[in-house]
């Protein structure tokens, strides 16, 4: 069995509140081994990105460690590339220049960077758009540029949060397929946040499912489809048995994620 | 014709505002010229616009107003460049160190709206009657909306991409070159329209008060002389070049900021 690339051990956060002292994350532990895509699922609330800011190095705050190839990591690390949720691509830099932004750092001619940005960006399907301003763009290819910008730093461990969230299903699975090829194609390490059961299953080696706060890690599901998969998938059984036993683990979570919700704002309505 | 039909109606789409906007002024200037001329408007108050526009040739024969008009823009681009540097010099320091911020941005921002051209006569003492004491007033009173909006471009900048910057480990500097001052640019560049603004009515008004440099005293001059249709000539000459002005900067900064 491979080495884990990533391992986090005895995750914890907590959060100081104008209601008290909140733990966000306690005891997370998991490991990735290189190549493989792991998805983080949990309800809303249940500290799902917290745990991709601690694993990205950019939250200093909390116990428990990180480790990279087995380097200990306390901040953001060269071999961790982050895909965030929001629209993060640079709207002063056209696509072939967002894209060549990791490489610019590292002084690379630019020449060299150019054709290097050029690969991702045709890799990410976007070649036609190089000129183009991320104004200029739709929501999903403005994703496409942030997933190729990433790509282009050549990271061992692609993380990812929520990145297709602000998308509508279609364009979703869509991209759902272009992340799984590009994986495939890379033998890319990815780690996935994300609330979405079929997005989880449809890219996933194996899936952690945490619980609603504290959030901790409830059950791992390897899913066992076959590969390599599009979306295609969906309409399998398989697959519909893997969405269902994973709702099944969610849906206690997310009825306390709700109901929380509610007391919460009862709450304040009477205060 | 089905092809050229639309493109006709497109073209007449696109001129039409700024033909409404002619027709308007046209009207306007009619009825002036009517209401003038009938008495209702005395002629020792309001000359009748076709007597100002007569009088521009002489601006130009006479008046040496090209001359004047470079002195003024002179002054003018001089004040730009000199609130670029400082205002956003000053921008960054305020958003870089907050005790500073929280201590003097109430101050700059009462600033931009008090009336700075009634200290020109301490501008006066200090540079003398020459060009300077016109930059100078220039530039204080355009200054503050520079520092103001590069202080509002440098904090909304979106954490997203701060938090980009980050995760590929920039440094502060960097952080601050690639990523926060880009950021800011379009609060940057619509600081430095304001203040170019604040600064063409400054120049010219300054101009007007000290009777020195360009189009200012020029105003001033006819207005003594009571060349009534002069004077107003030479207003409208200012008009037209402050819309150019503005024009020509909304082109600048769409060449230098081509996105969105």
């Amino acid at each position: 069995m491979d080495t884990p690339i990533l391992v986090a051990d005895k995750l914890a956060v907590r959060f100081e509140t104008a209601q008290g002292p909140v733990v966000a994350v306690d005891d997370v532990s998991f490991s990735v081994r290189p190549g493989e895509f792991l998805s983080i699922i949990g309800p809303s609330g249940c500290g799902k990105s917290t745990v991709f800011n601690v694993i990205g190095g950019l939250l200093a705050r909390h116990d428990g460690t990180v480790k990279v190839a087995g380097e200990l990591i306390d901040g953001p690390h060269r071999s961790i590339g982050m895909v965030f949720q929001e629209e993060s691509t640079f709207p002063w830099r056209n696509v072939v220049d967002n894209v060549a932004f990791p490489l610019e750092l590292t002084g690379m001619a630019k020449a060299k960077r150019i054709e290097r940005a050029h690969h991702f960006i045709r890799m990410v399907g976007l070649d036609g758009f190089e000129k183009r301003y991320p104004g200029e763009l739709s929501g999903g290819m403005r994703q496409r540029v942030s997933l190729a910008r990433t790509l282009a730093s050549e990271p061992k461990i692609l993380l990812m949060d929520e990145p297709f969230a602000a998308l509508d299903e279609q364009t979703r699975l869509l991209l759902g397929d272009k992340v799984l090829q590009i994986q495939q194609q890379l033998q890319q390490t990815t780690l996935l946040i994300t609330h979405n059961i079929t997005e989880a299953v449809q890219m996933s080696d194996r899936i952690l499912v945490m619980t609603y706060r504290p959030g901790r890690v409830k059950r791992i599901v390897e899913i066992d489809l076959p590969r390599p998969r599009t979306s295609d998938i969906v309409g399998s059984e398989a697959f519909g048995r893997y969405v269902a036993r994973i709702w099944s683990d969610l849906r206690e979570e997310a009825s306390l994620g709700m109901k929380d919700e509610e007391d919460h704002m009862l709450h304040e309505a009477a205060s | 014709m089905n092809a050229t039909a639309p493109a006709r109606r497109f073209a007449l789409a696109e001129i039409a505002p700024a033909a409404t906007g002619l027709g308007c002024a046209v009207l306007f200037f009619c009825i002036m010229e009517a209401l003038i001329r009938t008495g209702a408007i005395s002629q020792f108050v309001v000359p009748p616009p076709s007597q100002v526009l007569g009088a521009f040739g002489r601006l130009f024969s006479e008046e040496h107003i090209v001359r004047r008009f470079f002195l003024t823009i002179g002054e003018c681009l001089t004040t730009g460049v000199m609130i670029a540097v400082f205002g956003v010099a000053g921008g960054v320091l305020l958003h870089r160190y907050k005790l500073l911020q929280q201590a003097v941005e109430t101050w700059v921002a009462a600033l931009a709206a008090a009336p700075v051209v009634l200290a020109y006569p301490l501008f006066m003492v200090i540079f003398g009657r020459n060009a300077w004491t016109i930059i100078m007033m220039g530039f204080v009173a355009a200054l503050p909306p520079v520092i103001l909006k590069t202080i509002e471009g440098l904090s909304g900048t979106r954490k997203v991409l701060v938090n980009v910057g980050r995760s590929f480990n920039l440094s502060a500097s960097q952080q601050f070159w690639k990523i926060m001052l880009p950021a800011s640019l379009p609060a940057i560049f619509t600081g430095i329209r304001l203040g170019l603004i604040f600064a063409l009515i400054n120049v010219v008004g300054v101009e007007f008060l000290i009777n020195y440099g360009g189009l200012g005293q020029l105003i001033n001059d006819l207005a003594e002389r009571y060349d009534l249709p002069g004077t107003y000539a030479a207003i409208c000459f200012v008009i037209l070049v402050s819309v150019v002005f503005f024009m020509t900067l909304e082109k600048i900064e769409r060449w230098l900021r081509p996105f969105k």
